[in-house]
Parts: C-alpha cells; sequence; structure tokens
C-alpha cells in the first residue's frame, strides 16, 4: 500500500484581510478561509493515485483552530486521517520554520510515507518555498510543478513544462512533489460528504511540545525572515474612456496606444505612413 | 585561506536560455548597486560545462569577481549538485547577500539552498535596497500582488532574494572590464543526483505557464457564448499571448479550468491585460493585482473592470474583439 502525504494550507478569502498593523502579519484567525488553489490539484493528483492503486492519503496542516475546515474538506473528498499542527507558539512562522515543524509531524505520524504532494504555491504569501524546504529537510529527491505523475512500482516519473523545458524525471519513493495547477483539476465537495466527514472522522491535533520542538526557537529566533511592513500597492490608472462604434473605438485605441502594443509584443504593430521612405 | 576580507555579493549564474533569460545580467546590475552601498565585492557564480562565453558575458556586465566551475559532470543543470557545490562554498566563504533569478528553476533552487544554509529568503522580489541599518530590503508581492511585504532577515547571512526577471535593468555590455575569475575544481565528494533527468526538449513554440504570460486575454460571461468566447483565442495567438477566463465562463466549459484566473485560480502578471464582457467580481480581480496595463470592453460603463482599466471602452464585447482581430492582422509586422 502507497502511503501519500498531502500538505494544505487554508488561505484567507480576499474579501476581507485584516493585517496586524503591529507585526505587519495577517490576522488569521479574523479572514474567513478556503483551501488554497494549489493545494487542492495536490489532493486531487493523491485522490486519483488512491484510485488507481492501493493508498492511504493523509493530510495534514498547520494554521489556527479554523484550518480544521481544510482537513474536513480533505476527508471528505476522500483523505483518510487528518493531522492539524495547532499552537499559538507558531503562528507567524516563516517558510524555514514552518518546514521545520511539517517534518517533526511527518516523522512522528507517518514516517513510513511514500510520497509527499503540497501545493506548487499558495494565494495568500505565494513564496513556492514549504515544498523544497520540507524536501531538504527531510533530504528527499524532489521535484516543483509538476503537471503529470505516473507511478512504475517504487519508481515515480514525473512531467513538468521549466524555463521553457518539457522535463520527464524520475526518482525512487520516498519522494516530495509540488503540484502545479495546470492539471488535476479539483473534484468537487459533496455537502454530504463534508457533514459526514464532520461527523464520522476524528482529526489529530498536535501542538509544539507534542512535536517537541523547543519554545526558544520561536522567541523571534527560529523564523529566519521578518516582515517588516505591508502595504497596499496603489497602482496609478489613467482611466481613459472611448466610446463609439467597434471600427471606431479599435482605430482610436490602436493609434493611439501602438507604441505601447508593440513593445509588449515585440512585434511592430505601427501604421506605416504612405509616404513612408524605405 | 582564499577568504577575501571584503563582503561579497553572489549572484548565481542562470545561463540558460542565456537570450530570452536576461534575469543574471539585472541581478548583477543591482548588485552592483548595492555593493556601493555597503562596500562589498560583485560576485557571479558560473557552474557548467564550456562556460567561457558566460564568464565573459558576466564579466562585461559588472561581475569584480567569478567563481567558476567547468566540469562535464555539470553539463546540465542539476539541483542537488549545485546545492553541494554552493554549501560548501558559501561555508568556506560567507557571502553577506546570494540573490537568485525568479525562474522556475530558481524558486525550486533557492529554497533549499536557504534551508541548507539556515538562513532566510524571500521569494519573487520586485525590488531591492539596503535599509538604514545596513540590512538588504526584500519587497516581494503578496495576494496576487495586491500587498507588497518588506521583508529582512536580520540575524543570519547569507540574506537571501529571488527577484523576478525584468524588475531590474542590466547595465550594458563593457568588453573592456576585468574581473577576478577563480577556475574551482569540482568537489571530490560530489552527490549522485536522486532525480534523473529521462527526456527533456526545448519547447519549439514559445511555451509559457499563464502566470508568466506578458499579454493575456481575459473573457468572461460578457463574450455571450461559447463560439465567441472562443475568438479570444485567435486575439491572445495573434499577440503571442495566453487567454484568461472567469469563475462563470469556466463552470459554463467556455475555458478549461487552467485558464481561471482569480481567487481561486491563477494569479498573473502581464504587461497588457485585455479583460473582455468581465464585471470585475472580487473574485476575478484578485488575481491581477500586478497586471501593468488593462484595457476593458464592456457594454457597462459602470462596471469594477472599467473603473479599474486604464483603458476602458464602452461598447460590445464580442463585436469589439472581431474589429481587434480584423484591425490587427493587417497591421502587425514581424
Amino acid at each position: 500500500m502507497l502511503n501519500l502525504v498531502v500538505c494544505l494550507k487554508q488561505v484567507p478569502m480576499v474579501t476581507e484581510l485584516p493585517w496586524d498593523e503591529k507585526t505587519g502579519t495577517l490576522r488569521r484567525d479574523l479572514a474567513a478561509g478556503m483551501m488554497n488553489p494549489a493545494c487542492k490539484h495536490a489532493l486531487e493528483a493523491a485522490l486519483q493515485i488512491k484510485e488507481k492503486f492501493s493508498a492511504k492519503i493523509t493530510a495534514i496542516t498547520m494554521g489556527p483552530p479554523a484550518s480544521e475546515e481544510v482537513l474536513r474538506e480533505a476527508l471528505a473528498l476522500g483523505a483518510d486521517e487528518g493531522i492539524l499542527i495547532c499552537d499559538k507558539l507558531l503562528a507567524g512562522s516563516d517558510t524555514y520554520v514552518t518546514s521545520l515543524i511539517l517534518t517533526a509531524a511527518i516523522k512522528r505520524e507517518c514516517p513510513k510515507f511514500d510520497l509527499i504532494l503540497c501545493g506548487a504555491y499558495t494565494a495568500d504569501s505565494e513564496t513556492a518555498q514549504v515544498g523544497p524546504q520540507l524536501a531538504e529537510e527531510l533530504d528527499l529527491p524532489a521535484a516543483a510543478y509538476v503537471e503529470k505523475l505516473e507511478i512504475h512500482g517504487r519508481i515515480l516519473r514525473v512531467r513538468r513544462l521549466v524555463d521553457n523545458f518539457r522535463e520527464t524525471l524520475e526518482m525512487e519513493f520516498p519522494a516530495l512533489v509540488t503540484v502545479s495547477m495546470e492539471n488535476y483539476k479539483p473534484r468537487y465537495t459533496e455537502l454530504m460528504g463534508l457533514e459526514k466527514a464532520f461527523v464520522e472522522n476524528d482529526v489529530i491535533v498536535l501542538g509544539a511540545a507534542a512535536l517537541g520542538i523547543n519554545a526558544s526557537l520561536f522567541k523571534n529566533k527560529g523564523s529566519r525572515t521578518k516582515v517588516r511592513k505591508v502595504f497596499l500597492r496603489k497602482a496609478q490608472k489613467e482611466n481613459v474612456i472611448l466610446q463609439g462604434t467597434a471600427s471606431a473605438v479599435v482605430t482610436e485605441f490602436l493609434n493611439k496606444y501602438q507604441r505601447k502594443i508593440s513593445t509588449a509584443i515585440g512585434k511592430s504593430i505601427e501604421e506605416k505612413k504612405l509616404n513612408d521612405e524605405e | 585561506m582564499m577568504k577575501s576580507k571584503k563582503k561579497s555579493i553572489w549572484v548565481f549564474g542562470d545561463y540558460r536560455n542565456y537570450y530570452q533569460n536576461r534575469v543574471t545580467l539585472q541581478l548583477l546590475s543591482k548588485a552592483v548597486d548595492l555593493a556601493q552601498t555597503i562596500n562589498a565585492e560583485v560576485c557571479a557564480l558560473i557552474f557548467g560545462h564550456e562556460i567561457d562565453e558566460w564568464i565573459m558575458e558576466y564579466t562585461a556586465h559588472g561581475a569584480d569577481r567569478i567563481l567558476a566551475i567547468d566540469d562535464p559532470a555539470l553539463k546540465s543543470y542539476s539541483t542537488e549538485r549545485y546545492l553541494a557545490i554552493i554549501e560548501n562554498l558559501a561555508k568556506e566563504r560567507d557571502p553577506e547577500i546570494i540573490l537568485i533569478g525568479a525562474t522556475d528553476f530558481g524558486r525550486e533552487f533557492a529554497p533549499r539552498l536557504a534551508k541548507r544554509l539556515k538562513t532566510g529568503l524571500s521569494a519573487d522580489c520586485v525590488g531591492l535596497d539596503i535599509s538604514q541599518d545596513g540590512l538588504l530590503l526584500q519587497i516581494a508581492p503578496s495576494f496576487g500582488g495586491n500587498m507588497l511585504a518588506e521583508i529582512v532577515t536580520e540575524f543570519h547571512r547569507p540574506q537571501m532574494a529571488t527577484v523576478r526577471p525584468g524588475t531590474f535593468k542590466e547595465i550594458p555590455h563593457n568588453y573592456t572590464r576585468k574581473a577576478l575569475v577563480e577556475r574551482l575544481p569540482l568537489m571530490k565528494k560530489l552527490p549522485k543526483s536522486r532525480v534523473r533527468l529521462v527526456e527533456y526538449e526545448r519547447s519549439v513554440e514559445k511555451e509559457h505557464t499563464i502566470e508568466n504570460a506578458s499579454v493575456i486575454v481575459c473573457g468572461g460571461r460578457g463574450m455571450g457564448n461559447k463560439e465567441k468566447f472562443k475568438k479570444l483565442h485567435d486575439l491572445a495567438k495573434l499577440l503571442g499571448g495566453d487567454v484568461g477566463a472567469t469563475r462563470p465562463v469556466v463552470y459554463a466549459e467556455w475555458a478549461d479550468h487552467g485558464a481561471l484566473v482569480g481567487q481561486a485560480g491563477k494569479h498573473i502578471k502581464p504587461k497588457i491585460l485585455f479583460s473582455f464582457g468581465i464585471s470585475g467580481a472580487i473574485q476575478h480581480t484578485a488575481g491581477l493585482g500586478e497586471a501593468d496595463f488593462i484595457i476593458a470592453i464592456n457594454k457597462n460603463p459602470q462596471a469594477t473592470m472599467m473603473k479599474m482599466a486604464d483603458v476602458a471602452i464602452v461598447a460590445d464585447a464580442s463585436d469589439v474583439l472581431k474589429t481587434l482581430i480584423k484591425e490587427l492582422k493587417k497591421r502587425i509586422r514581424e
């Protein structure tokens, strides 16, 4: 049986973004959450493996108590076990510490894993760092931005597009992949399944102490990076309004912005003047 | 010891796709800037086989020192091997800063390197500076570029950042510049790569993911129907761009899930974004924080998308699309 671990993150919905001005971090306790889109794709990849082979899926998340919701969602979709790492001590951890803690949880709860799947990046901080750093911490062969996975015995074969190269890579289990959003369209959560998952399954909750993590790690010494300031990017928009028939507005638009468009597309769309000399 | 007393800013030489990917040159230029402020040298790293061309180029573009390893064993990019090599060098020489281009390779490689060096890393920066207390100030986007964060690594060295291609301007080359070139032997215990490259091919057509496309044509329900929506691909093709879609359109199966732009899908950062028949619900606009120049086409001038556009065209989206394709076909010259 294959042992799969899927790392999930709950990210805030963008409709409200409460920032803690003092610490420069997001007040995750105040924001309504959802499962990070790329994590959904990673979960989908795991579910498709489970449909083909005999496999057990352990879903892990780290966050405030409310992030249990993403575990329930994963259980409803077909994950077998949910682990929530939840401790006030861990609030504001950067990717360095996050990967350290996930490692401790994986070593404790599912040390015999074959494959760890993460989303390629999260919609909130978008660092794409936790997956690769987890691979480093666990000393695993890994591939990021994976579009397709195949399993042949103990060999994992993956395909991906990186920097204009189409690559096929192979590695032996245990391994780690981060899954892109190109493939593995997430399946729909049935409401019934979700209700059932809330009633029937237990989620294991672990604090820092249970993971044997030393509190001194978190007195601003654990995290390597510090966010000094967060600010809204206010773009200055021209807001030119064009009105009229389709052909009139298109001509006006192209004449006004021909240089800008030519630069962006790397081809000229500037109109030749009739008396242009060669 | 070869250890140099002066502080050093290292730039990882990401030479693959050299003629399209100028990010290393852009980083060298910024490193020259930063080096002046903190009185440091700029050092380029080049690992590969037959790398003299890159040694010459990086010297001409601002490097003071080059650490080069030229060996057939390094013929193709390998995360695991580069990790071992740089870990060794960094432990021996204590660089103050390491900058890496936020290519796909860099985005996968840098986090592992930072972990191995037990230091901090910020991702995909769109600005770098030196703070008043002498730290590398790393400006990184979050929430689809709607927010920017100022990040520092206070207590650990090196300070590391990946930087988005196109953020900085390269210095024009100067082939009379000189750099101290250190040609180093390959380390003795080079680890075996556990990830095997079975097959690879350079995409013939300029292939990209929508996250990296410089022109994107997005469509929403205002396109009317699936047939009309499909015409967006003609425009995208003419402009060398990609097609994006809103959630209702993906649900209606006018577009693939991979084209979904917004909170539940991709965050995009095109130089030019065409937005056809999109009202601009926050679930969609959440993914547009880094679009440079937005052209919105909608019958309703009050739509949010029209208000956040640089150019708002008040007309039927499908009509404008057809006319625009026709006009561009007449005008585009290679």
